[in-house]
């Protein structure tokens, strides 16, 4: 009897937002996906080299295995120290399916890494029956402590984990999938880039079922959800299954690509990467850990080459994310979508240039001075030429000094000043909505009190 | 006679040495409204987390329908029909308003922990938590995050959360709490419309509030029931008049 007065009411006014996004809703969104699976497809023929393509392997890897862990932290509230655990089990896993050669002469290796997920997902269920009973320290306590213990097992249970030098095979002993041996890079990369398209489409899924929608709820305000007829610990028992399966398959990418899996992919050192990767690309947004394993990636290969030094400037962007933009990278984006929508963002783009280059200009300086800090501490006896940014000098002079300092000093000082014209920029391009929205909730409010 | 919807029996809370809640007895029937009033400190909010299962008694029962609830978890009570809310606005403050009512509603349709269908795709979903924002008017703001939401409006979801579930018992824990006189009188009428039929159990600080919507009114001082009837009749009581009228009289000089 209510239904009709109700659709009704949609059908006289179709511009209430309402009917917009249940339209909206009801419609799955295609578009990413398909452009993701295009720029997947095509990756390789832009950039040829094997390099490139490794580089291109170790980043899927990362980005499903940062979604596995996001599926804890942004979506379930639960902070891990520990998850590189489920990715390394898994690899170990998957690298004795490999050595099981009559086992693994009659299966496909596009299949392997559903062993790695099975074995992720049964420690998970183990593990997460009593670690996930309460989130917050209790749960990041138990997981760095079951990362410590699982960690100094593989030196102990050395016929899973192979002791110090690991476990390592051979994927090319699999059967061939459709004539494919996987011998070469590019052939890997395209049975990760299948399982990175599986995994993400997948985890984005499980997000919009009622335990994935329970899981944020939980994770807001988990004594609430008790009272609305779901006990917190199995939505977050649920979460960590999952998490735990992705994260398997993650290792199981990972034992394909390298055929060697150590204790370094289990260890807490390792967990603690993918929290970071996890955090700078944001834990608020389904492709913010996707963001995050991208730039991570590439720091860690493209920056690694260039200098020694990589590890400091991760971890001050880590430092930088953590104070300045919680949000992480995907949240710096979205924090842009209002002044889009308004059309109004072409506003932003002299002022961005106008600060961001000296910016840019100044961080460099301060990254040229940390290299030469670094140089003049470190440098042989004789060997006192250095080179930063295609210029050699000599470290144990003063005019290198005055001129960094000199540069870095004065690009900082022209962004201060350009900071004012920026932040009014920034209030102009995101004004109008604001100023809609308060008076909108004003006027609503009193309606609502009449 | 037939069982009442919610029983107390001798119910008691002690925290350490000190007993909080003193022998409630109190029986409320099917589609009653029932308040229970009572000066601050005297143990409203005490005596509803006993009833939820947020704290375990002392001693002494709690019936829904007949069941002792004693031992169970606030998610199996609420399973098993009784729905509450909060004194302090307690809802999902980064959800969207409508996915702060859809949430309520997942259990009581039967998704469970259900993790192979879309909720994007579940019409009854999408139509029950639009249902339910309509009768609390929320409708425009349904795809606001909740916690950027006005206090009142806030007070009104967690009033639409609470019923969404379809539970037949609804216990609203003050829920009128720093609002003006005017958001008052809009969320007493909200709680007059969207209770109909259902059993209400409700606590409040002010006796006003609640003269013209309950049938009933329970007093509750310093852990014990002193008077329980129609409200004139509480009104009119000089127990009452003593204990808690007064005081609130003192404290209005």
């Amino acid at each position: 009897m209510n239904n009709p007065m109700r659709e009704d009411q949609i059908t006289t006014d179709p511009a209430k937002p309402a009917q917009r996004m249940r339209a909206g809703s009801m419609t799955f969104a295609a578009m990413p996906w398909v452009i993701a699976a295009f720029a997947l497809l095509v990756m390789p023929f832009v950039f040829t080299d094997n390099s490139a393509i490794t580089i291109m392997n170790q980043m899927a890897i990362t980005i499903i295995f940062a979604l596995a862990y996001n599926m804890l932290l942004g979506q379930g509230g639960m902070l891990s120290f520990g998850h590189a655990v489920y990715a390394g089990v898994g690899g170990f896993a998957c690298m004795h399916v490999m050595s099981n050669t009559d086992f693994f002469a009659m299966l496909p290796l596009p299949v392997l890494p559903i062993f790695g997920g099975l074995f992720g997902m049964g420690l998970a269920m183990i593990i997460g029956s009593f670690s996930t009973r309460s989130a917050g320290t209790v749960f990041a306590m138990i997981s760095l402590g079951v990362g410590e213990l699982i960690a100094a097992c593989s030196v102990i249970i050395v016929a899973f984990f192979g002791g110090e030098e690991g476990v390592s095979g051979d994927r090319t002993y699999g059967m061939p999938f459709f004539g494919v041996e996987f011998l070469q890079q590019i052939e890997v990369y395209y049975l990760i880039a299948f399982w990175l398209m599986l995994s993400a489409l997948l985890m984005y899924l499980f997000s919009r079922t009622p335990i994935g929608r329970m899981a944020n709820a939980v994770r807001d305000n988990p004594e609430r959800a008790e009272f609305l007829g779901y006990s917190s610990r199995w939505v977050r028992y649920y979460s960590f299954i999952f998490s735990g399966f992705f994260a398997g398959i993650a290792g199981g990418l990972f034992a394909i690509n390298y055929e060697i899996v150590t204790e370094e992919n289990l260890n807490t050192a390792s967990s603690g990467v993918i929290l970071l990767v996890t955090f700078l690309g944001g834990v608020g947004f389904f492709f913010g850990p996707i963001i995050g394993a991208i730039a991570f990636t590439l720091l860690q290969t493209v920056l690694s080459l260039q200098t020694d030094l990589w590890a400091f400037y991760a971890g001050t962007l880590f430092l930088a994310t953590v104070m300045f933009f919680p949000g992480g990278l995907a949240g710096l984006l979205m924090m842009h979508v209002p002044a889009i929508r308004m059309g109004k963002a072409s506003k932003l783009v002299v002022p961005y240039i106008i600060t961001l280059i000296p910016a840019l200009i100044g961080i460099l300086g301060l990254a040229a001075l940390v290299e030469m800090t670094f140089h003049f501490r470190h440098a042989s006896f004789g060997d006192e030429e250095m080179t930063v940014f295609w210029t050699t000098f000599d470290s144990h002079t003063a005019m290198p000094w005055v001129v960094a300092i000199g540069i870095t000093v004065v690009a900082f000082a022209i962004m201060r000043r350009m900071l004012p014209t920026l932040k009014s920029a920034w209030a102009e391009a995101n004004a109008a909505p604001k100023a809609n929205a308060s008076s909108q909730a004003n006027s609503s409010s009193q309606g609502g009190a009449a | 006679m037939t069982t009442a919807a919610l029983e107390l029996i001798d119910l008691r809370k002690s925290f350490g040495k000190t007993e909080i809640i003193r022998g409630v007895n109190l029986a409320v029937g099917d589609a009653e409204r029932h308040a229970i009033i009572g000066p601050n400190g005297a143990g409203k909010s005490t005596l509803f987390n006993l009833i939820t299962g947020r704290f375990p008694q002392t001693s002494g029962e709690v019936r829904l329908h007949g069941n002792n609830l004693a031992g169970k978890a606030p998610f199996e009570i609420n399973r098993m029909g009784l729905s509450r809310s909060f004194q302090i606005t307690n809802i999902f403050p980064k959800m969207t308003v409508f996915e702060n009512v859809r949430c309520s509603l997942l259990w009581s349709l039967g998704y469970k922990y259900n993790f192979w269908s879309m909720v994007g795709r579940s019409p009854d979903l999408t139509e029950g938590a639009e249902q339910i924002l309509d009768q609390i008017n929320l409708l425009n703001r349904r795809d606001l995050p909740a916690g950027t939401l006005s206090y009142a409006e806030q007070r009104a979801l967690e009033i639409g959360i609470t019923i969404a579930g379809g539970a037949d018992v609804i216990m609203l824990d003050e829920p009128t709490a720093g609002m003006s006189h005017s958001e008052t009188d809009y969320i007493v009428e909200l709680i007059r419309t969207v209770t109909e039929g259902k059993t209400l159990i409700m606590v409040e600080h002010d006796m006003g509030v609640v003269f013209g919507l309950a049938d009933r009114i329970s007093v509750l001082v310093y852990g014990e029931l002193i008077a329980t009837g129609r409200p004139e009749d509480v009104r009119a009581d000089p127990k009452v008049q003593e204990a808690y009228l007064g005081a609130a009289l003192e404290a209005e000089h």
